[in-house]
């Protein structure tokens, strides 16, 4: 059994986050959804306290590297901004490869300024005919010149318009065989280019951008790992960034219940609040235990990550299923109980519900997760 | 330059964006934080040790728990922190406070000692002038802007009309007034390196205080009864006027029988 | 012991008494026969002997003067050794200075000097067994603590528009004292006064106060509030958010965290009525709001309250109130 129980800097960082988000961000986070773009000022916010910092080892400018601190910080920014929580993630996402396999001499060179956020990083792996299956990637390598080209189209990448850096996953053809490999891609070079920026249903502060690589170069020293070793990059990188994508689920199951739970109190109907209410009662409490519950994975799953655990894979795909149907259970459910007011973009709660929907899609369809839990469960009992 | 703030606990009164710690989802609404005022003191100082060097030393007289507050401010980049705690100081008032403080101030070295104009439990504000006294340090009270240059200090006193310049050598006791800065946000660093700072902690014995004048022993104002005040109700309301000017004539109505106008 | 009487430190604004000092006068005539002696004021500044007769016209039968360049300006050490000077000189049972700043420094200082306790921001002042029963508002104003100084002299300092105002004495014997003010506290020198906003009324002081609120949109848009205002000679104040979003200065917030108030009329326009405003206006004798929310906390605790646009119910006030005015 591992325990979860916070350390006193992890509560003091929780509660900074938390005030942070409250004072800062939460004025403006009906702004930022109607712009729909990436609000700079908030990562330029988080740069000055060191939120990007928690991604990375501490020997590289990192914090603790602590998947657990990671998630606290995630929750505090998803509650009040789900949008906003997806610059730290995706941060994150596009950080681990490097931390996981990168070499000492790619750690030191790229790792300082992910810390400090002055470079942005994303992960581009997903393809129009490559989104649950990904072996079906066609983007290519061709060792050239030193080093390698690069050419085809990722799409839903999310912030490729604003990082420095993409670490993009192609095949390299060895002897007649596709090897997917892992490569940093700069993207400051004619060979990149995004074009396409997607309007959403929700998260609309968090651009997810399609991109073309057209001979894209890359120098053989942005190779991460070795040729062949993509899959197994990309799908480390994603069992943690499916436990972080969890606890950002989490926070919005949290927010939509701050919001919700504040108005029935408040609201008086038939001479009483709604809290009084068995029927309101009822939806509440299923709210309030679904993301205790959701909080429990989250925080199981993170500590299992730190601790090194070998039933890491099935935990990630549970903490990431079950706190993405609290997610979007909860925030619909917000919306509800909030009655016509729920509906109206003025008082908040829409937000989450439109934003908790592609937490069930990306970082593996939810369906995807169940099959490989049963999986998981059989091979291993 | 050498500062000591003194900072205070006290209790949140705006609760529902706090957290609880251990418990720490679950917003509840009693919790101990630095007093808000004390913030801009500590801010304040810090913003004086990276224009001009120095260390910044924050002083908390209060329980145990104490700690957290003068943590925040370490983690919010004070050098050191020094807690005065003894169960002989239960129970203090204002001036039984600023005295045992005062006794602490004598153990360390300083140029400038800050401290917030009031804190929110108590409200009474009479601490910053308090130690002066004791000090026999100048005093400048209810400040907006704080500026040092070699030995001077430069401040402006807020008044209803605008401000007084003044300008005064250190060592001095200076209040700040909320607004006079915008106090940071501990940053994860500055979270994780407050405990590795030094925080020292001293006895009513270690810094000489004498217990008749603290605690209930050292109390001269007592408090002889409280009551509850009976809340205002609603009065007479007006939506179904017509006009404004229609309305504005039944307001007009209203002033001129109470004769307040 | 020989000592006896109320004196009153009193402050001067513009060139005259302040009309907490007045009403602090008044108040001590009122209390003066259970506290045994006579009402005596301090005077403390440059150029300000001459104030030594409104002071009699209140209830004064002495006026301790320092007349000194020291005090030109207020400095916290030098206005106390002047303020001491003048309790040596009274040798008073009961101190009174005003509530501000300034009074709450030397109320402290003095109290120190003089090892004896200081209750601050008192409303009601009444004669107990051995000492004064003194009422103070705490917690926002929701509960009421009455206390008492243990030793003589007792020292209070005094909320402005508490006690009510009683002319009808005669004349103040003028004592000039001098002072031998503490090198130490000669340190901090004044090197300008800055008036930005000159003339303006104190909102402690005040009988009349027009507040705008968020409601007011705009810091342009608080023009006809300040028009209402200098129509009624009220002083302008501002809510929180106002302050926050930097329409106003923050001396023009009223609130918990901003300035207590007690006038005979305040006037909300367009604040909600958060409980943290209320705590800093709920002594109003009468409280007017305009707010086009009808369902604004404001409308629970307001004598008189209005559901409209304030940017028309405030230019419509100010006319019909000019009008009736000019007809009386």
């Amino acid at each position: 059994m591992i325990d979860f129980t916070l350390s006193e800097e992890q509560v003091s960082i929780a509660r900074m986050v938390r005030e942070l988000m409250v004072e800062q961000v939460a004025p403006r986070t009906r702004e930022i959804d109607e712009q729909g773009e990436f609000p700079a000022w908030v990562a330029e916010l988080f740069r000055g306290l060191d939120l990007f910092a928690v991604a990375v080892p501490e020997e590289y400018g990192g914090i603790d590297g602590s998947l657990v601190t990671l998630c606290v910080v995630e929750e505090q920014v998803a509650r009040v901004s789900p949008a906003c929580s997806m610059i730290v993630g995706v941060q994150s996402l596009g950080s681990t490869p490097i931390v996981r396999f990168g070499s000492a001499e790619q750690k030191k060179k790229w790792l300082p300024a992910i810390a400090t956020g002055e470079t942005m990083v994303a992960f581009g792996l997903t393809e129009p005919e490559a989104g649950s299956d990904v072996k079906a990637m066609t983007t290519r390598a061709v060792g050239a010149d030193g080093g390698w080209r690069l050419n085809g189209r990722k799409c839903f990448i999310s912030h490729a318009n604003i990082a420095d850096l993409v670490v993009c996953f192609a095949k390299v053809n060895v002897d007649g065989r596709d090897k997917i490999t892992a490569f940093v891609v700069e993207t400051d070079q004619p060979g990149f280019v995004v074009d396409k920026v997607e309007h959403k249903m929700g998260l609309r502060g968090s651009p997810t951008c399609s991109f073309v690589l057209e001979d894209a170069w890359v120098p053989q020293e942005n190779l991460l790992g070795k040729v062949g070793h993509g899959l197994d990059i990309l799908l480390a990188t994603l069992h943690r960034s499916r436990i972080c994508s969890a606890s950002q689920s989490l926070g919005l199951a949290q927010g939509a219940l701050d919001l919700s739970v504040a108005y029935v109190k408040d609201r008086v109907q038939f001479g009483r609040p709604l809290a009084k209410m068995q029927a309101v009662q009822m939806i509440v409490g299923g709210m309030v235990a679904q993301t205790e519950a959701a909080r429990c994975m989250v925080f199981a799953a993170a500590g299992r990550y730190d601790a090194g655990s070998a039933t890491i894979e099935r935990f990630s795909a549970m903490a990431k299923l079950l706190a993405s149907e609290a997610a979007m259970d909860v925030s619909t459910n917000a919306v509800q109980i909030m009655g016509g007011y729920g509906y109206m973009v003025e008082y908040g709660v829409e937000q989450f519900m439109r934003d908790a929907k592609v937490f069930q899609i990306f970082e593996g369809a939810n369906e995807l997760h169940r099959m490989a839990i049963a999986r998981d469960l059989f091979a291993k009992g | 330059m050498n500062t000591v703030v003194c900072i205070k606990q006290v209790v949140d009164t705006e609760a529902e964006k706090r957290l609880q710690p251990g418990d720490w989802r679950l917003d509840r609404t009693v919790e101990n934080i630095l007093n808000p005022y004390d913030e801009y003191a500590v801010e304040a100082a810090i913003q004086l040790k990276e224009e001009l060097g120095g260390e910044v030393t924050v002083l908390c007289m209060g329980p145990d728990e104490a700690e957290d507050a003068a943590r925040k401010a370490l983690a919010m980049g004070a050098d050191k922190a020094v807690m005065v705690t003894d169960s002989v100081l239960e129970n203090s008032d204002a001036q039984a406070t600023a005295y045992a403080l005062s006794q602490a101030l004598k153990t360390l070295e300083f140029d400038l000692v800050l401290c917030g104009v009031m804190s929110t439990d108590a409200q009474t504000g009479l601490v910053p002038a308090a130690l002066a006294e004791l000090l026999d340090l100048p005093m400048l009270g209810n400040t907006s802007r704080i500026e040092a240059a070699g030995d001077t200090l430069k401040v402006n006193r807020q008044t209803d009309e605008g401000y007084i310049a003044y300008e005064c050598p250190m060592p001095a006791v200076v209040a700040v007034a909320k607004g006079i800065n915008e106090p940071r946000y501990p940053s994860i660093k500055g979270i994780m390196g407050a405990k590795k700072k030094p925080l020292e902690t001293m006895s009513a014995a270690d810094i000489g205080i004498d217990t008749a004048m603290v605690g209930s022993a050292g109390a001269r104002t007592s408090v002889l009864a409280a009551t509850q005040v009976p809340p205002r109700t609603a009065g007479e309301r007006l939506s179904d006027y017509g006009t404004p000017e229609e309305g504005a004539a039944k307001l007009a109505d209203f002033l001129f029988d109470a004769k307040v106008v | 012991m020989s000592q006896s009487g109320i004196l009153v430190i009193g402050e001067v604004r513009g060139g005259k008494l302040t009309g907490a000092t007045l009403e602090s006068i008044s108040e001590a005539g009122r209390l003066a026969a259970a506290v045994g002696g006579d009402v005596s004021v301090g005077l403390l500044g440059e150029g300000v002997t001459a104030l030594a007769s409104a002071a009699g016209a209140y209830g004064a039968s002495t006026a301790y003067v320092v007349d000194a360049a020291e005090l030109a300006v207020f400095r916290s050490c030098p206005y106390t050794d002047a303020a001491m000077a003048c309790i040596s000189a009274a040798d008073p049972r009961v101190v009174l200075l005003p509530n501000s700043a300034d009074g709450r420094e030397m109320a402290t200082r003095c109290a120190a000097r003089l090892s004896v306790g200081v209750v601050n921001d008192v409303t009601v002042l009444e004669p107990g067994d051995a000492h004064l029963r003194a009422t103070h508002p705490c917690f926002g104003g929701s509960v009421l603590a009455e206390k008492e100084c243990l030793s003589d002299p007792q020292i209070f300092t005094v909320r402005p528009n508490s006690f009510a105002r009683a002319e009808g004495g005669g004349d103040a014997a003028v004592v000039p004292l001098t002072v031998d003010f503490t090198p130490s506290g000669m340190l901090a020198r004044v090197v300008d006064v800055v008036s930005e906003r000159a003339g303006v009324l104190s909102l402690e002081e005040a009988a009349i106060i027009v507040s705008g609120g968020r409601g007011v949109g705009s810091p342009e848009n608080f023009a006809v509030l300040e028009e209402l205002a200098a129509l009624l000679g009220a002083a302008v104040g501002a809510s929180r958010a106002v302050v926050d979003a930097g329409w106003k200065p923050s001396t023009y917030q009223v609130g918990q965290t901003g300035k207590i108030v007690s006038p005979t009329l305040y006037i909300a326009c367009g604040i909600s009525g958060s409980i943290q405003h209320k705590a800093g206006m709920q002594t109003s004798d009468v409280i007017v709001a305009i707010n086009k929310d009808p369902e604004a906390p404001i409308f629970n605790f307001a004598t008189f309250g209005i559901v409209g646009d304030l940017h028309q119910i405030v230019p419509a006030l100010t006319e019909e109130i000019r009008r009736r005015k000019a007809v009386a």
